[in-house]
């Protein structure tokens, strides 16, 4: 599909797949759209492996399948650049930080969730994860209203309001989008076969 | 205890749709309630630690429960039960839309699907930056941590502007604030 790795070999994108994954994953913390966010960074932006348009609807699709999304949209990227293989490689990768962490803390976690240097730089961290995400969602949403289409961007304000002011659940939110594409779609093609 | 793990896990896993909030009472109706594995102080306990360190609520909480009911096999086995059913279905999503992503039904689907991912990514972004700024997500002139916005601003700037590393702009941001806070506030 992608001929710009047709030179590279099968381990390589393997381990590229690992090591980005275990990377990520390890520095992430807030949640499944931050490493998302990293995500997009990573393999649109810096790797040039995946199409734009096709990370948000893999983030759909990941959003919509039960489970963590971080590890979902792993196996969906890692499915895609190398097969059974690179799914697991994503996979393994996005899920062996957490474990280590949590292996290494379940011995002494009280003396790490009272610790004031580790309190403050959590903190920190904190702001730095909110700008990475606010620098995604600026480029990200420039290109919808780029488009200029009337539809796309009412969507996404609406879906914004409804997501963050009236807590509206995500699937309901996926699905709604869903029926709107489905029934503009239908509306194109009845316009087109009365236009014949 | 190895296969009860296993499908307790499994079960968190299959239902937890729409993120982490989702599989905290999931974890806590398993694991506290129906098991007795953790106490509910260790439970609140658990909550904290997978909010400060990274990775998927569900694998903090599978290696946290699994390590201390059977040792290091049971964190494999939990974490692997709640991984294995996100992995088949999400296998089988993925595998219906490579293969009809290209039909006109199915375009104009994916048309609608977009600008609603960008509008979830900035409701997560708008509640991470309430949340650093504030503590909460009621923002006061009260509760403003002044430190932590210019923080966040200057790092938005350096990501947008000048295509700064995102992770090293983050790990940046966590030892300027620790730096700064020890250096005015020492105590």
């Amino acid at each position: 599909m992608q001929t710009k790795n047709a030179g590279v070999s099968r381990g390589k994108t393997l381990w590229t797949l690992f090591s980005s994954m275990l990377y990520i994953s390890t520095f992430t913390f807030g949640g499944g759209l931050v490493i998302v966010s990293l995500m997009k960074k990573k393999f649109v932006n810096e790797l040039g492996w995946i199409p734009e348009n096709e990370m948000l609807d893999l983030t759909a699709i990941a959003q919509t399948a039960p489970g963590p999304i971080a590890v979902n949209a792993a196996v969906l990227v890692g499915w895609r650049m190398g097969g059974f293989l690179g799914m697991l490689a994503a996979a393994l990768g996005t899920v062996l930080p957490p474990m280590l962490v949590l292996l290494g803390l379940s011995a002494c976690y009280e003396l790490f969730s009272k610790n004031r240097y580790v309190a403050l730089m959590l903190k920190g961290m904190q702001a730095g994860v909110a700008a990475v995400i606010l620098d995604v969602v600026w480029g990200l949403s420039e290109k919808v209203i780029g488009s200029r289409s009337p539809l796309r961007i009412g969507l996404m304000i609406a879906a914004f309001i409804a997501a963050y002011f009236l807590k509206v659940n995500v699937i309901w939110l996926l699905l709604a989008a869903v029926a709107v594409g489905a029934v503009s779609a239908l509306i194109t093609q009845r316009r087109n076969t009365h236009a014949d | 205890m190895l296969t009860d793990l296993f499908f307790s896990f499994l079960q968190i896993g299959l239902f937890s749709i729409g993120g982490g909030y989702v599989a905290i009472p999931l974890i806590q109706q398993q694991v506290v309630d129906r098991h007795g594995w953790l106490s509910m102080a260790v439970f609140n306990d658990l909550v904290t630690i997978a909010e400060m360190t990274p990775g998927p609520i569900g694998i903090n909480a599978a290696t946290f429960v699994g390590v201390r009911t059977a040792g290091v096999p049971g964190a494999v086995i939990a974490s692997l039960g709640f991984v294995l059913p996100s992995m088949v279905i999400v296998t089988l999503l993925g595998w219906l839309y490579y293969r009809y992503r290209k039909a006109q039904l199915m375009q104009s689907i994916l048309g609608g699907l977009r600008p609603v991912v960008v509008a979830l990514i900035a409701s997560a972004a708008l509640g991470i930056a309430l949340q650093a700024v504030f503590g909460s997500l009621r923002p006061t002139l009260a509760s403003a941590d002044w430190l932590a916005l210019v923080l966040m601003i200057g790092a938005f700037l350096a990501l947008r502007l000048l295509k700064w590393h995102p992770i090293l702009t983050m790990l940046l941001c966590g030892v300027v604030y620790t730096a700064v806070s020890l250096l005015f506030f020492p105590g």
